[in-house]
This record gives C-alpha cells, structure tokens and sequence, in this order.
C-alpha cells in the first residue's frame, strides 16, 4: 500500500522494453508498472540498466522492442519534448540549468508559453510552486547563488511547472548533505501525496528503504524483482542487486597505529578561481590507519588534496611526511617520496583517457620503465597484465584507450597503479563515487589490504557509511577547516552531518537544531 | 506527433574508428577535392582533364617535374614536421614560415662568415646554424606560452614577419651581392657551402636530412621517455601535472624542437637549392607545412608522402603558367583539399544512419549530446 494513501492505479506500465547498444543489451524484456501516488526506487548497480531504462521513459531513447502504456493509454515517446507533453519529466544528476539567469528564467526555459513574457505573473507562478518543490530561494534570485540542493530544487521545479505527473530523479542525493536529502525525501513524499509519480533512482539501499513505497531492482539489464519497501530489508535487496550478500559490516580488524606519517599543519590554499579554498586546515596521519575525512562537496577537500599531492601551491602552512618538510615540494619528489594520490577526477586527472592502459600504468613510474632515453613498454605491458589480473580488472584489449572501460574498472586500474607502488601514504579522494557495490567493496578491501600493511591512508569521501566502515578516526571539513574529529568506534551520523552542515562541532547532538 | 515515414539522417559516434575507415574516408575526401575542383577548372575553358594532365606532366610525369617534385616536397617536410611536433602538446605553430627564414639566416650567416672550411664541417656549421636559429625563434613564442600563457599562435605568425623582413634587410645590406645591382640577393655560397646532389640526378642530399628527422621525430615521439611525456600533457595536462611531468619545460622544450626542425629546413633550402640567401626564400612552406601536417594527421611518417603531394602542387604551378593559366590555380586546389579532408574526419568520428522520425523529432537534441550519452551506457 502507498504511504500516500492514494488509490492504487498503474500511472505508467512498461512492457517487455528491450534496448540493445553494440555488443550490449542494456536492457532485456523489462516490466516495470508505476502507480499514481507512489514514490517508487529503482536500484541497480552501475551497468544495471536503470539509467537506460529512465532514459526510454523520457524519450531520450527509443526501445528496440516493448511499449509504454500511459494510464493504460499505448504511447510513443520519441523525443524528451514528447515525454515532457506526457507528463514525464526527468531530474538528472547532472543539472541542466543556466546559471547567469534567474530561477524564473530557468523555469521558463524550453517551455511551451506564450511568446510574450510577463515576468511579474511568471515569478507570480514559480513562487507558488517553489514552496511544493520546496524552495526557499526568491525565483529572482540567480542560480549561481544557490547552494545544489537548492539547484536541484530548481530543477523539480521546471518539471512542476510543465506539469510533470511523473517525476524521475536520477542519483538525487549524490550531491547532498544527510540533512538536505533527507529534506529532498520529505518534499518527494508529498509530491507522491498529491497523486504524482516519483521514481527515485539510486544504488543506495538506506535511502531507498527510507523513501520508497515499492522498489524495483535491475540486475544485468533484468528486472529481479519489484517488492513493497515495508515486506522487506536491505540484506534482502543487497541480496537481489548483487546476486550474493555483501557484508555491511566494518571489515576494519582492529589495528595498531604507528609513527605518524604524515602531518599537516595550518594548511592554506587558494581554489581555482583564487579564492581561499583550504584555510588553517590541520591534520595527522599514523601508520596503518585510515583517517576519514567527511564534508561536502566544495569544502576545500579536492583543493586540499591537491596541495598535498603537490599539484597545488601551498599559501602557507607545512606538510610533513616521515618527519620530512615536503612543503614546497614537486609533485615528482612527492611521488618518489611515496605518497600515491588517488584523485577523484579518475579521468580528468588520474588517467589519461586517450592512452591505453599499459600507458596508463607507467604515468607515475617511468623510471622504472625506461632503458636510457627509450621506453621499456615491454616491461611496462608486463606490469600491467600482472596488475590486471591481480586486481580483478576487466577490459576490451590491452591496448584499447582506457576512455571505454567502465567507472568501476577505471577506478580499479587507478587503484593498482597507485597501490602497486609501494607507498608508504595513501590520499584516496572519493574512491568508490559512482561505483557500483561490488567494485566499492572491492575497492574498500584494497585500502583495507594497504591500511594492514601499515601504509597511512586519508580517505576523503562524502559517503559516511563507507567512512564509518573503512575509518578509525573521522574529521569534517568545512568551509576550508577542520570542524572537528571524531573516533570511528563513537562517531554517530547525526554528528557528522551537523558539523558538515557547519554546526555543533562541540555542541552535543540533541541540543543542535536542523542545520 | 504523427510518424512523417520519412528516414531521417542522423550522425551516430563511432567508438573506435578502424584503419579501414579512416584510410578509406581520406582516400575519398581527396578524390572528391579533386572532383569538385575539377568543375570550376572546366570553367576555365580548358576543361579539367587538360588542366590535370598538364599538372601531372610537370610534376609526376616528367623526370625533371619528378626532381622538381621531391626538391619542392622537402622543405615542406621540415615545416610539416615542426607544426606536427609542436601539435602533439596541442600547440598552434603557425611561425614555421618566420623559423624558416631564420633557419636560413643562421646557415647563411656561417657560410659567410668561414666560406673556407672543409665542406664536410662547413655544412656540419651551417646546420647548426639553422638549427640554433630556429629553435631561438620557436623559443621566444614558447617561452611566452609556458610561464605567461600568452596564446602561441599570434607570437608565432607575427614573428614571421619580423624573421622575413630581416632577411630582406639583410639582402638588401650587408649581405647584398653587389653584381646583381641591387637586386634583393646575397652572394653566392662558396663551393663548400653546397649541399651535395644525390647520384646523378637534380635532388640535393637535403632529402636524407629530411628523412632522417621524419624518422627521428618519430621515433623520439613514439618510443622515448620524453615523447610520452609530450603526448600525456598534450592529452591531459592534468593528468600531467599529477603525474609530475613538468608542463612549462616540456612546452619549451617542444617549441624548441620544432622550431629548430623549421630552421634546418631553412638551412637545407639556401644551402641545396637556392647556393645563396635571397628575399622569398619561401613561397610559403611553413604555411603548406600546416596543411601537410594536418592532413597527415600530425604523424611525422605520413606528412612525407603528403609532402610530395603538395610538392608537387606547387611544382605544377609553373606547369600550368605555360598553359597560360593562373598558377593560383594550385592554391584553390589545396585550399579545396583541406576543406574535404576536414569534413571527412567528421565521417572518420561518426557515420551517417537514416532513421524514421517524426518531421519535429527534437531538432533542439544535437547528436553528439544523446551518443554521449551512449557511450556512458557502454562504459557502464
């Protein structure tokens, strides 16, 4: 039964979607019946097929085979514009908006008006429905003013306004704080209140358990079952995703931290657009241990990393590793002093796309693979057909560019690289962002492996369930600093999530508000 | 939205487009340049088959249009070869021309200067020269773009008026040849000065400097340390500077090479051709270089033979001058290949499918966008 209280009626069928891409069938004879009223998740692992699917849905593609039923009406969506007239509009993960214009504009952008503008009735209107969508911001106000979650906000908006009865969101947490999604889920379970459709799409089972009425799973491009959220657990769904049970406890066996091996001390740095990013941040590493390092997007961690890894200039502070002053260090000597950086940015500036991979193992050890002036690409093939069966990576051809592999393979071939290099501190930024479950647990295993080795590790990510998992200790960043740090074994979320929101580093959790 | 029937054309990504392909859309694009070319020559009133036979006459089909040919395609191969070299790092050398020049100033300046050295070390000399000369002229641009960030292509084509008038200076003045009576020409080389021919024909044994750095080039590019250096920062300077190649040596470094690659150019022109410096020592190879280069999609192998091609465009030229035709002729034609060889690369990076759509089939959604989305969906 839905949350709602709506009757249940079908909003949408799909029937037997079939959708081939070369070599691929994303998606294979899926049925998939969505009701009026109903918040309902869609989960799968990268590769699962629901992005394909949400895409046939909006009329992005046009299924090799199937039909979509509209109220029981057969329909074809053969462009978004058709789909948008159906009622169907989709929330992307990444935002389509036009950040010098304002909110309004936004709104009004692509949308069937008439040709003259009336700005005051248009702000008239978007105000009305940005209190269901649940925005605060004025709808004169410029999107580049806005936090995301209120930019994605706009976006359920726009769909409002085209008078979406089926909202599909793609990912919509990825970019939010626990508050601001928990914010989202409360706004997505009174739009299904008022009779809408909302398909929720994550690989996340929590929020999937906490805001869905039913959820469907996709595995491989199949539909593996549909279940009411309140008959079933995440064990179960885990189950269904992956085919096998995942284990959600700490794999973290209880470690001995060492020496510290890399410290960090009133660290400042300037963003890319010169603005002070990293401002006094300070922190310490041991010797086999994770240090977690939570916080939103934008607070100074990429920037951070990057001074640590020596692709940023320090403006001031000091960066130690082995007691060693790498401050004003080159990246090269960083390198050479054993610090391996795994940015988040696979590849934008972890690997090169258009290089294959054996290219891509050498990036960071060309010493090694060189005789005189000439390259040793045997030695260096060598090394990565060794890595590539020892991590599990799965790829077209040796020599194919590294640009066609998936997320999770990519993030693995990184990994080796870097982890193979014997280093003695590891920077993880993001490890697992947009992998699907068996990759991040393979990729938690590595840095676990590393961790027992006695290598230091800080582990940024925006994941707190993983930094829970993986981290002895847990420091916040915000707005460039430190916020605070907490003890894996006594962290709790709600902590967290209030010193990333940026309060009540100090203050006990029951006394803090709402962020 | 009601079904129109009609079949749509559509552009669809090509993930890895095949040697096949590639081979064969280049192979067409030329044929289609010539095509196409062919129907303004006919309006010439000559009728394009006369106009190409004269063509092919002075430049493949004579053994002194054959000599001409290849004493033409040379230079264009140290050009083509700088402009490639430089655009493995994604630079615009647009100053091949200005490097010449100066190419041929350095070696000219050490022939005058020791017209009595052994040839052996005189040419040894005056390559270095142009060598030196050059890679001067590709540093100042160079410089400019690794710790400025000054934009390279507007430093590289302006100093090549400055290279072009000090050479004009130069003929003009203190190197004038005092029995042309002020014509624009220096005095001739010394014996010793002169490059060598090749057996017994008219091809100066510039065409084995010329070879050997096609050769050099790339294997330097392809097989050493450095050349991957190039290619990661030309591909992804991030990834680079992660990686702790450093980006403003290595961008000093390329412009300095390719200049240098221009400026022995220079050197093997005054010293195998031209036994003197004169004023329009270039009709323009370090322009052509580009074209070649880029036609050859900046491999230091293929721009040979697309050398000779273009060596021997210009050669029939003068072919078509005693047909009594405009020699410019050739311009159009090697304005009308680049055109169709760029296009091509469109079809090389996509093909062409026809779908049924409706008339109003999101006309707003480009392909690019929705095959992007594609190739998401086959990663993944």
């Amino acid at each position: 039964m839905p949350r709602g209280g709506a009757p249940v009626t079908s909003a949408i069928e799909l029937r037997g979607i079939v959708k081939r891409f070369p070599g691929v069938v994303a998606n294979s004879n899926i049925d998939l019946e969505l009701r009026h009223g109903e918040v309902h998740a869609l989960l799968g692992e990268n590769g699962a097929g629901k992005s394909t699917l949400m895409s046939v849905l909006a009329g992005i593609y046009q299924p090799d085979a199937g039909s979509i039923l509209i109220d029981g009406e057969p329909i074809a969506l053969r462009s978004p514009r058709d789909a948008i007239q159906a009622g169907i509009a989709m929330v992307h993960q990444h935002f389509r908006l036009v950040k010098p214009f304002t909110v309004a504009e936004n709104v009004l952008l692509g949308a069937r008006t008439s040709w003259l503008l009336s700005p005051g009735r248009l702000e008239a209107e978007v105000a009305d429905l940005a209190q269901q969508a649940g925005l605060k911001a004025s709808p004169s106000a410029r999107i580049w003013q806005l936090s995301v979650g209120e930019q994605q906000r706009v976006e359920i908006l726009k769909a409002l306004y085209r008078k979406a009865r089926v909202l599909i969101l793609d990912e919509p947490t990825a970019v939010l704080t626990p508050q601001e999604a928990e914010a989202l889920f409360v706004t997505l379970r009174s739009m299904a209140a008022d009779g809408r459709t909302v398909v929720f799409v994550s690989h996340k089972l929590s929020e999937v358990m906490s805001v869905a009425d039913r959820i469907t799973v996709l595995r491989g491009g199949k539909h593996v079952g549909t279940l009411e959220t309140a008959s079933t657990d995440e064990h179960r769904l885990a189950h269904l995703m992956v085919g096998r049970d995942i284990a959600f406890e700490s794999a973290r066996a209880p470690g001995e931290a060492g020496e510290i091996v890399l410290r960090v001390d009133d660290l400042h740095a300037l963003s890319d657009l010169g603005l002070p990013a990293v401002r006094g941040a300070s922190l310490s590493v041991r010797a086999g241990e994770i240090l977690g390092l939570a916080g939103v997007a934008g607070n100074g961690q990429r920037e951070l990393a990057e001074a640590l890894a020596g692709t940023r200039p320090p403006t001031r502070g000091r960066i130690e590793l082995y007691g060693a002053d790498l401050t004003r260090a080159s990246a090269r000597r960083r390198i050479e002093a054993g610090l391996a950086y795994v940015p988040e940015d696979r590849l934008g500036t972890g690997l090169v796309g258009a290089m294959d991979a054996t290219a891509n193992v050498m990036l960071k050890s060309l010493s090694k693979h060189r005789r005189g002036p000439l390259l040793d690409y045997r030695s260096a093939a060598r090394r990565t057909k060794d890595l590539v069966e020892q991590f599990g990576i799965k790829m077209s051809s040796l020599d194919a560019p590294v640009r066609l592999m998936s997320g999770g393979n990519l993030q693995k071939l990184l990994l080796a690289r870097e982890l193979s290099s014997s280093p003695r501190v590891v920077i993880a930024a993001h490890p697992t962002a947009g992998l699907d479950v068996g990759a991040t647990e393979a990729v938690h295993e590595l840095l676990l492996e590393q961790r027992a080795s006695g290598v230091g590790i800080l582990l940024i990510s925006e994941d707190l369930d993983e930094l829970l998992m993986l981290s002895d200790r847990i420091a916040v960043m915000y707005e460039g600093e430190i916020a605070g740090e907490v003890s894996a074994d006594d962290a709790d979320l709600e902590r967290i999530g209030l010193m990333m929101g940026g309060t009540g580093a100090d203050a006990p959790p029951m006394a803090a508000g709402g962020g | 939205m009601k079904p129109a029937g009609g079949l749509r054309p559509r552009l669809v990504k090509r993930l890895l487009p095949s040697r096949r392909i590639r081979v064969a859309v280049r192979l067409i694009a030329l044929l289609g340049a010539f095509a196409v070319a062919g129907i303004f020559l006919q309006a010439t009133g000559r009728g394009a088959g006369a106009v190409y036979r004269a063509m092919w006459t002075g430049s493949f089909g004579s053994p002194y249009g054959q000599a001409q040919t290849i004493l033409a395609a040379i230079p264009l191969i140290f050009t083509a070869l700088a402009v490639a070299v430089a655009f493995r790092m994604l630079l615009w050398n647009i100053g091949a021309e200005g490097q010449f020049y100066i190419g041929a100033f350095g070696a000219t300046a050490v022939a005058y200067s020791a017209p009595d050295w052994p040839r052996w070390l005189l040419l040894a000399a005056m390559v270095v020269g142009g060598l030196v000369g050059g890679a001067l002229w590709g540093l100042i641009p160079g410089a400019l773009r690794a710790f400025f960030g000054t934009n390279e292509i507007v430093p590289t084509l302006l100093l090549n008026y400055v290279a072009i008038l000090l050479v004009d200076y130069m003929v003009n003045g203190p190197w004038t040849d005092p029995a042309t009576l002020g014509f624009p020409l220096g005095k001739p080389f010394s014996e010793s000065a002169i490059l060598p021919l090749v057996g017994n024909t008219a091809i100066h044994s510039g065409i084995y400097l010329a070879l050997a750095a096609a050769l050099s080039v790339s294997m330097v590019l392809s097989r050493t340390a450095w050349g991957y250096k190039i290619k990661v920062i030309g591909s992804n300077a991030r990834a680079a500077s992660y990686a702790g190649f450093s980006i403003p040596r290595n961008m000093v470094a390329v412009m300095l090479l390719s200049g240098a690659l221009a400026g022995l150019g220079g050197m093997v022109e005054v010293s195998g051709v031209v036994h003197k410096i004169q004023a329009n020592i270039s009709p323009g190879f370090g322009y052509t270089g580009i074209i070649v280069a880029t036609l050859a999609r900046f491999s230091p192998i293929y721009l040979v033979p697309m050398a000779v091609l273009f060596g021997a465009l210009v050669v029939s030229g003068t072919e078509l001058q005693t047909l009594g035709l405009p020699s410019d002729i050739v311009l159009m034609l090697q304005g009308v290949i680049l055109f169709f060889a760029l296009a091509g690369e469109l079809f090389v990076n996509y093909r062409l499918v026809w779908r049924a759509g409706t008339v109003s089939d999101h006309p707003s959604t480009p392909a690019p966008v929705s095959n992007r989305a594609a190739d998401l969906e086959q990663a993944g």
